[in-house]
């Protein structure tokens, strides 16, 4: 009856088998040595086979012995394997070295043309053009901010059903739901507000543009990363006809002077009154079609005059200050002007897309 | 909210146009945002009565009928197996157009012919019942009349409102007339119940608030009698059209009460109620309750979210059993059933929070916790109470009212009361509107306003909880006034100040950034800022990573930290539609973990801002990713001083990263990019670490190189860290310079720039610029040094160099090099 090899054989083999994928000096070399080591023709693998004719317990003893080595020669050769292709690799990058202090030659093949602003980009651009040209300052704020300057400032205390309508994404940091992805680029409103109030610096007339985040299912007329231009006056002997001016005069500038504009009331925590703002559709010019669902109308934004309750929260006194503020999507903005179909496309950065803005 | 016209109706004169009705209501900012006709394509429906069904040929689905309309006979296929000889069914003969726009035509299947067709609810729009035929009831219909007639279905038109979040007055069909009426300058109703019941001795409930604060009032009636059928068909229709489906008269009678005047009600079985009695309270945390959907929640758990107090408010029953999640959803034990004959009716007014956190952290969005959020009119209790009783006395002739209602009360708030003048309006509104015009509007909408010395004290509605004390109330009730007056006729002005506008200097600078890519050829990217896991695995980037806690994808759970993926994928996908020879820019917000950032962002936050908070640090940074046929490490060194030069820097260079090569990057065709004055970091320029390239787009062809470029744009924007060359004019020499061209022997580590500016010190004011034009190592050159071949011009303002001019500056170069940076002359 067999006995198949003893321990000290078997100790011996994996060894011999260790010492030697040390020595393999490049990955080749180890496949070879992979085979040889641990395929069908290997000695491992003879001693599988004569298990078969050992009684049960040897059977049992041998056969766990055989899997330690094969574990331990595996092992090595994984290891050896990795650490092989990490040398490769730092041979394949030293031979590729390339110092850039000393290059001197400014020829570079590339071809001769020009590149392209982003859609969103262009949109931005020229809104931010049209308000500075109106006596607004640029300015803008950070993309996570902390429920306070989201919410709680903006008169949308814990709690507020409005908030509801946010589809907030939540940062992991700190307490539970303390940190967002700004919804809406009003924090900034907040931000600049506060700065003013420190620095004594009122009054206030600025945009914010920037990208904003909500959680929704993307389709053709929803992004879950998106882009909206934010509007604050605070000065003296500010009412609404203010703001009603105010979004006219831009929307003709950008828009174009036969477009007019239509306030109706609706409600955001942070403005009282409130109001959502339409432009006369951009397709139609008025004539009523599909695309504003025949009312001659496009929802583009939202304003009011500031709500004493957020003047409260930042340490403005009202009975000096009053302000309005306005916000709408840059994204919505291009869509309408350029007739996007698909807001999707602003972020698919198809080159075909990109070359055509 | 779905408001059928035609209840509207009932309380306004509606304009005959529906355009100009759609015009008010968004007018007065009720946002129609659907309109559904109902009731067409009914036109020629008529009842007919199956007289023989038998069986088709070959086919095991479908039957032949033969219907009679009451006139003639008519053959029909049909596939319903829930009818038999003698039911009445609606049959829509051959040119009927359905509601759904199915025009039936004459059709033959297996051979036989169809005459029309027989129509299950869902065909005709009155239902959602498609599992066969909408069998009709003898009693009502008779063959061949119009099923419009049979089903009480009139022409309607539903609109779909979206009711603000501050007008909780008009989540109702009667707030919505009652703006409508007022606007319209029509007397208005309201519903005022007429409660003919004669009401019997003999009480068995009781009531406790136990938390006062947030329970302001429960008005319990005892009803016996009750016989629980379906509801009457005008009123189950209205509830269809209203969105809800019809249940039971008591349930649908609560239901009608609460989609009328806005207040939810909710009836407990008596006989089930432990002890006929009512305890509302705080829940006790764990307290387990089994809601009337079948689910089971557990009690006062509080999920640790900001502001989540962790309160439930329970209804309970006298064993102090919870029967209910107060304005929230009723439970299972005291569920209105066929065998109920008695029951407890509640009408009550909860704290609007207390029912939001509840609804918010058991994710129980009901149409009555939706009311009660926004602040329901605590004074309409015992109208909705009687108004309940009155509907269900129609459908269930025996009721009684038991003893008088009982009216519990809590904690309420008074409706605000405060003054308004002309002037306060005008600060508002920018109009001066008359006191006693305000003072009609206001009181159109149930403000009670009385008349002072140039001023008015109104006291807005109960049903009015947005309307605040002064002075932030100034700015509701104006806005009420705007609303009512109409924001069209609301006079506008452009405002105008004395300070200029002006773009911001970070704008500026990327803007200028901007212009310098595209100039080069690059197309400006937009990718996401929140990233899958991969990503940072593709960069082998295992430092701490920012984690949404409820991500749109649950596979993109993170906020980037570097913009390289989100470029490599854009090119991978622009690769796949055979356009990949690009070359992307992106300028945008990376995102550093605090735990990890090296100054860590802290803002104000935590409950009512009191707190300081530890925020992720967010740079913009400007990358460009190069992925043209010849792209590489150059042309990427090419791009940065194109970008330097638009920027005006001073005096950027290249140095080697050594050991610390930015993740993704190529470790030996790297540089970092640092102001030589003050060590500021810029960001870093090189190629695409090879192996990442090919994971991130697979495919690429081996040989092709990407050049990468990432700056931190807020470093570049920054004067002090960055400076910029002199705004001096200096007009050039009109007299001839000189070359001298110098090749040095240098140990590696000497950089290019430390030499350049050490041969123009040495040369002086003649030194007009000075370049590198060639790097050699190999033969002639030890190892560990490079000879660096540098072009030196020369000049002066006033006159042409001498000879011996040129030689001495050589000579002091040689000298400077040789003796400063051990370099030898080739």
């Amino acid at each position: 009856m067999a006995s198949g090899p003893g321990a000290a054989e078997l100790t011996a083999y994996v060894d011999d088998a260790l010492s030697r994928v040390a020595l393999a000096s490049d990955q080749a070399a180890l496949g070879a040595l992979r085979a040889e080591l641990t395929g069908r023709r290997s000695g491992l693998a003879g001693w599988h086979r004569e298990l078969g004719a050992l009684d049960p317990d040897d059977r049992r003893t041998l056969g766990r012995l055989l899997n330690e080595a094969e574990r331990a020669v595996t092992g090595a050769l994984d290891a050896r394997d990795i650490e092989l292709a990490r040398e490769a690799r730092r041979e394949r990058l030293v031979a590729d070295t390339l110092l850039l202090d000393e290059l001197v030659d400014r020829r570079v093949d590339a071809p001769l043309e020009r590149g392209h602003r982003h859609l969103v980009t262009k949109t931005r651009d020229e809104l931010e053009d049209v308000f500075v040209a109106m006596g607004f300052q640029v300015v803008e704020g950070p993309e996570v901010e902390t429920d306070w300057y989201n919410f709680e400032a903006l008169n949308l205390p814990l709690g507020h059903p409005a908030r509801g309508m946010h589809d907030t994404m939540y940062v992991e940091v700190g307490a539970s739901e303390s940190v967002v992805l700004r919804t809406h680029t009003s924090p900034v409103q907040v931000r600049c507000m506060e700065d003013a109030v420190r620095d004594g610096s009122l009054p206030l007339h600025v945009v914010a543009p920037g990208r904003v985040y909500r959680r929704d299912t993307p389709d053709a007329s929803h992004l879950v990363e998106f882009n909206q231009i934010e509007g604050l006056v605070v000065d003296r002997g500010i009412t609404f006809a203010d703001l009603a001016g105010t979004i006219s005069a831009f929307t003709s500038a950008y828009f174009g002077d036969d477009i007019s504009t239509r306030l109706r009331p609706s409600y955001f925590p942070f403005t009282e009154p409130s109001a959502e703002f339409d432009i006369t559709c951009t397709i139609c010019r008025g004539a009523r079609c599909r695309t504003c669902a025949q009312t001659g109308w496009m929802e583009l934004g939202g304003c009011g005059v500031i709500d004493p309750a957020v003047f409260a929260a930042v340490g403005i006194d009202p009975s000096e200050w009053s302000g309005f503020a306005f916000g709408f999507g840059i994204d919505r903005c291009a869509f309408m002007r350029h007739q996007v179909e698909d807001l999707r496309a602003l972020v698919d950065n198809d080159v075909r897309f990109l070359r055509q803005f | 909210m779905r408001v059928p016209i035609s209840w509207l109706a009932s309380y306004v004169t509606l304009p005959d146009s529906l355009d100009e009705l759609v015009a008010t209501l968004d007018d007065l900012g009720l946002v129609v945002e659907g309109i559904e006709r109902v009731g067409e394509g009914l036109d020629g429906v008529v009842v007919a009565e199956v007289e023989r069904i038998d069986a088709i040929k070959g086919a095991d689905r479908i039957r032949l009928a033969t219907v009679t309309d009451g006139r003639s006979s008519i053959e029909v296929v049909c596939g319903a197996w829930n009818y038999e000889v003698g039911s009445l069914v609606p049959f829509a003969p051959v040119g009927t157009v359905l509601p759904d726009g199915m025009a039936i035509s004459q059709r033959t299947m297996r051979g036989v012919v169809s005459n029309g067709m027989l129509c299950s609810g869902r065909e005709l729009g009155v239902g959602e019942d498609h599992e066969g035929l909408l069998v009709l009831d003898a009693r009502t219909a008779t063959p061949g009349q119009p099923i419009a007639e049979v089903l009480g279905i009139e022409r309607d038109v539903v609109l779909d409102l979206a009711i603000e979040g501050n007008r909780p007055d008009a989540w109702c069909v009667e707030g919505v007339a009652r703006d409508l009426a007022a606007r319209y300058a029509q007397p208005f109703e309201a519903v005022v119940p007429d409660l003919p019941l004669p009401a019997v001795d003999g009480a068995s409930i009781a009531v406790e608030i136990v938390d006062a604060d947030l329970c302001g009032r429960f008005v319990a009636t005892e009803l016996h009698g009750v016989v629980v059928v379906a509801s009457p068909p005008w009123l189950a229709r209205r509830l269809e059209l209203a969105g809800m489906r019809p249940i039971n008269n008591v349930v649908d009678a609560s239901n009608y009460v609460m989609l009328e005047l806005g207040q939810p009600t909710h009836a407990y079985d008596l006989e089930r109620l432990g002890r006929h009695a009512i305890r509302v309270r705080r829940a006790a945390t764990g307290e387990q309750l089994e809601l009337l959907d079948g689910s089971t929640i557990e009690l006062a758990v509080d999920s640790g979210a900001i502001g989540d107090t962790g309160e439930d408010l329970a209804i309970c029953d006298g064993d102090d059993v919870p029967v209910g999640l107060a304005g929230v959803m009723g439970g299972a034990s005291s569920e209105i059933g066929p065998a109920t004959t008695s029951v407890l009716l509640e009408a009550a007014w909860f704290e609007p929070l207390a029912v939001a956190r509840s609804a918010k952290r058991h994710r129980l969005r009901t149409e009555a916790s939706v009311r009660f959020e926004r602040g329901c009119d605590y004074a309409s209790c015992d109208r909705a109470s009687a108004r309940f009783v009155e509907l269900l006395a129609m459908s269930s002739p025996g009721l009684c009212v038991v003893g008088a209602p009982i009216d519990a009360r809590g904690e309420l708030r008074q409706p605000a009361a405060l003054k308004v003048d002309t002037d306060a309006i005008e600060g508002v509104l920018g109009v001066r509107l008359g006191l006693d015009e305000v003072a009609r509007l206001l009181a159109a909408i149930g403000f009670e306003v009385a008349d002072g010395d140039g001023s008015l004290t109104v006291v807005a509605p109960t049903g009015r909880p947005d309307v605040r004390e002064a002075p932030f109330g100034v700015a509701d009730v104006a806005e009420e006034v705007a609303r009512l007056h109409g924001y069209a006729a609301l006079p506008t002005r452009v405002p105008s100040w004395p300070a200029a506008g002006g773009l911001g200097h970070v704008v500026r600078v990327r803007r200028v950034v901007r212009e310098a890519l595209v100039g080069l050829g690059a197309l400006e990217a937009w990718t996401a800022a929140i990233v899958p896991a991969e990503d940072a695995v593709l960069l082998g980037d295992d430092a701490e990573r920012i984690r949404l806690t409820n991500p749109v994808a649950a596979d993109a759970p993170f906020l980037r930290s570097s913009l390289l993926p989100g470029l490599l994928g854009a090119v991978r996908r622009n690769a796949e539609r055979r356009q990949g020879d690009i070359a992307l820019f992106e300028i945008g917000v990376v995102f550093t973990h605090p735990s990890i950032a090296p100054v860590a962002r802290v803002e104000r936050g935590g409950p009512g801002g009191g707190e300081l908070v530890k925020l992720p640090s967010e740079d913009e940074r400007v990358a460009l990713l190069l992925a043209r046929p010849h792209d590489d490490a150059r042309s990427a060194v090419a791009a940065w001083r194109a970008l330097a030069a638009a920027l005006r820097l001073a005096h950027t260079r290249l140095d080697p990263v050594g050991l610390s090569t930015p993740l993704g990057m190529h470790p030996t065709r790297c540089a970092a990019i640092v102001d030589k004055g003050t060590g500021a970091v810029l960001g870093h320029v090189g190629e695409v670490d090879p192996d990442v390239a090919a994971r991130a787009i697979p495919g690429l062809e081996s040989a092709r190189r990407l050049g990468w470029l990432d700056v931190d744009l807020g470093v570049l924007a920054d004067h002090e860290a960055v400076p910029r060359a002199s705004e001096l004019a200096s007009v050039p020499s009109r007299f001839p310079t000189s070359d001298v061209d110098l090749a040095f022997v240098l140990d590696e580590s000497v950089h290019v720039e430390d030499l350049k500016a050490l041969l123009r010190d040495a040369a002086g004011e003649l030194c007009e610029s000075v370049e590198c034009f060639d790097a050699y190592r190999g033969p002639g050159v030890p190892a560990g040094s490079r000879s660096l071949a540098m072009r030196v011009r020369l000049g002066a303002d006033d006159r042409t160099l001498s000879e011996e001019a040129l030689a001495s500056t050589r000579a002091r170069m040689i000298d400077a090099a040789t003796q400063s940076l051990s370099a030898t002359l080739r």
